[in-house]
């Protein structure tokens, strides 16, 4: 069995809590959050053991890996912790919001030898595994442009008081929502190599951004845009699209299904059908020992189970690849407040980029500071690490 | 209590399809006036079907008051609520924070309550106290319904099922039994481990609804299970899901569901005259030839 640890008992945590304890390869041992009417009242009722200071559970408790899922800006801290514990790490999204600090971690956890994830669950949805299965196999052909689509209902009116709404505290739709999109983009077709148009617009925030939009620049010629805004509710819940176009085709991906149209389909090097081919989740997802809010949760962290058990670091969604959608996402911010890029990032000498290293003016973003009310959220997170 | 066999669901209304956002969307829009909720549902009655098995939606607080408002044309109409609508609390909890979010669903009055809002750690931890609190809640707008089966939502149930709060089902099962006279059904897509649950908690006989169907879409951990939990152990399915959003053709459907014989009941939802009459009759014609 894999001995593992939660700390953050949030609205991920607690999803993650239910998948953990019910994996067939797992023992979930211990479980830490600060508000200790949350952990008192599960251990009242499950039995789980509880600690208050994850510092403590890692010194006592021997873990094989831990779940990390707290607000973002606690992440760094004790990612790194749990790495000099030689424990596993699975980190909830988005990573490090600094792509220096979650580069130093990802170098970390590779000297060590230890199996590292970060929960991009969309890596893991059935469609979007089928579209990756699509385009690698060539069925687009020469895939010249990409849209990059993420809706929901988070911030539908000017007050709104937990950590997402908080900048400092990895809120805003950039990280919440567009880092969905950017991940995605990294994982169907790579990283991009530059951004452009970058709009971080607030609608109903005061401190932070609520739609997202840029163009980005991949290598070959690839072009896409990404848009992404969070205070749409016509959609019931977070709904993520991309589309494609190729010189053989189009596809278009959702959670539910994949659409692909396809021009000539001797083109590509998997078996094809001319014209539309439709697939769906009920037909594409494979059930898994325990189902909650959708198949994506579960398998990643059977993923992390299983390459704790295995010995094998190289996951489907690593610290690398999460440090990569940061860079993008610092990318994006940089282009919205017209900063150059670094050298090291664009592969041109940038002109004064000692001003890139300093936090961003609050005007860059468009929007204005206004310090907000610590949220439970945050009093609790904070908490831990104090 | 005999269990209806047909029960009519409500996710058409409401924008829930496994296989596309553009059909839930359509739906959505089709069905954005309460009139065009409640004319679907004459169709289901005037077919034959008696239950609506609904979320506690707002919008169907709106059905309520109809149905209520005709006592006479919905004479043996009957509601099977599920609770909570998950949606309005996950979306509560990403905009305030769990604990806020908890304050803004509990009654403004009342110790607990009281409590809650003075922000003080409930000493008691009283969970029993507070399920109560938010089944009454949840149960206010079906007043003087028929509610003879009373469902806890399968995000609910498989998040306490998976944390371990297994008293809980204990508490959802004596307190809708003891106020509103229903018996609890449980709403699952883990089915086999449910029901093991149940059973240790002293839940007899449990009343069961998951995903049950030929493609073994979302049948957790998987269909052999669930074919031999049906054939073998005491407990009442329903069977939801059956067509898989329209992934397998009703009679083939319909016929894999008949054919496990233990099945109480069979959940579907449909927009259109000719598939609620359609669906009706295979699963008429299909139960009788099992």
């Amino acid at each position: 069995m894999v001995r593992l640890g939660l700390i953050g008992l949030g609205k991920m945590g607690v999803s993650h809590l239910a998948i953990m304890r019910t994996h067939p390869d797992a023992e979930l041992v211990a479980v830490c959050d600060t508000t200790r009417y949350v952990i008192d009242t599960l251990a009242k009722y499950t039995g789980v053991e509880v600690y208050s200071d994850y510092k403590r559970m890692l010194r006592e408790k021997q873990l094989d890996g831990v779940v990390i899922a707290t607000p973002s800006r606690f992440h760094a801290e004790m990612v790194r912790d749990a790495l000099e514990h030689g424990v596993h790490v699975f980190c909830e999204k988005p990573f490090c919001l600094d792509p220096d600090v979650g580069q130093r971690l990802a170098d970390l956890a590779r000297q060590r030898g230890l199996v590292n994830q970060v929960g991009y669950h969309y890596r893991f949805v059935s469609a979007f595994r089928e579209a990756k299965r699509l385009i690698d196999g060539g069925a687009l052909g020469r895939l010249h442009h990409f849209r990059a689509e993420a809706y929901g209902p988070v911030v539908l009116r000017p007050k709104n008081s937990t950590w997402r709404a908080s900048k400092s505290e990895g809120g805003g739709c950039l990280y919440d929502y567009a880092s969905h999109a950017i991940d995605l983009v990294n994982f169907l077709l790579g990283e991009p190599e530059r951004v452009g148009g970058t709009v971080l617009n607030t609608i109903f925030s005061r401190d932070v951004e609520d739609e997202v939009y840029a163009t980005l620049f991949l290598a070959g010629g690839v072009t896409g845009q990404i848009a992404a805004n969070w205070s749409e509710d016509s959609h019931r819940k977070m709904s993520t699209k991309m589309s494609f176009w190729g010189t053989n085709g189009r596809l278009t991906v959702d959670r539910q299904e994949t659409q692909l149209y396809v021009r000539d389909p001797s083109v590509a090097s998997i078996p094809l059908k001319a014209g539309w081919t439709m697939s769906y989740t009920t037909g594409l997802s494979e059930n898994q020992a325990f189902y909650l809010r959708g198949e994506e949760y579960s398998a990643q962290i059977d993923h992390f189970v299983r390459a704790i058990a295995s010995g094998d670091t190289d996951t489907v969604s690593t610290f690398a690849t999460a440090v990569a959608t940061d860079r993008v996402a610092a990318m994006m911010k940089r282009d919205a407040a017209g900063l150059p890029e670094p050298a090291a990032a664009s592969g041109l000498v940038a002109s004064g980029s000692a001003a890139v290293s300093s936090p961003l003016p609050p005007s860059a973003t468009l929007v204005r500071p206004v310090r907000a009310p610590w949220p439970a959220l945050f009093r609790r997170a904070r908490a831990l690490v104090s | 209590m005999t269990m209806q066999r047909i029960l009519f669901g409500d996710n058409q209304f409401f924008g829930v399809n496994h296989m596309s956002e553009e059909k839930a969307r359509a739906q959505l829009m089709r069905f954005e006036s309460d009139q065009a909720i409640i004319d679907v549902l004459d169709i289901a009655y005037e077919a034959g079907i008696r239950v609506f098995m609904c979320t506690t939606h707002d919008r169907i607080a709106v059905i309520c008051d109809h149905v209520r408002a005709h006592p006479t044309r919905y004479a043996d109409f009957e509601f099977y609520p599920c609770m909570p609508y998950a949606h309005k609390y996950a979306n509560a909890v990403t905009e305030h924070g769990m604990f806020e979010a908890l304050k803004l669903f509990l009654p403004k009055e009342g110790a607990i309550g009281a409590l809650m809002k003075s922000g003080v750690s409930v000493a008691t931890k009283d969970m029993q106290g507070i399920a109560r609190l938010l089944i009454d809640a949840e149960m206010k707008m079906f007043h003087g319904l028929r509610t003879p089966v009373i469902w806890l939502q399968n995000v609910v149930t498989d998040l306490l099922l998976g944390s371990g709060f297994n008293d809980a089902f204990r508490y959802f099962a004596d307190h809708v039994k003891a106020k509103y006279g229903a018996e609890p059904g449980f709403i699952t897509m883990n089915m086999p481990k449910l029901l093991d649950v149940l059973e240790a908690q002293g839940i007899e006989n449990p009343i069961i609804c998951a995903n049950i169907n030929k493609l073994g879409f979302r049948m957790c951990p998987g269909i052999a299970q669930y074919e031999a939990l049906i054939a073998t152990r005491r407990f009442r399915p329903v069977a939801m899901s059956v067509l898989a959003s329209g992934a397998i053709p009703p009679r083939e459907a319909i016929d894999y569901v008949c054919r496990q014989k233990n099945i109480k009941s069979i959940v579907f939802g449909a927009s259109s005259r000719g598939n609620i009459q359609e669906t009706k009759r295979l699963i008429d014609e299909l139960s009788a030839a099992a």
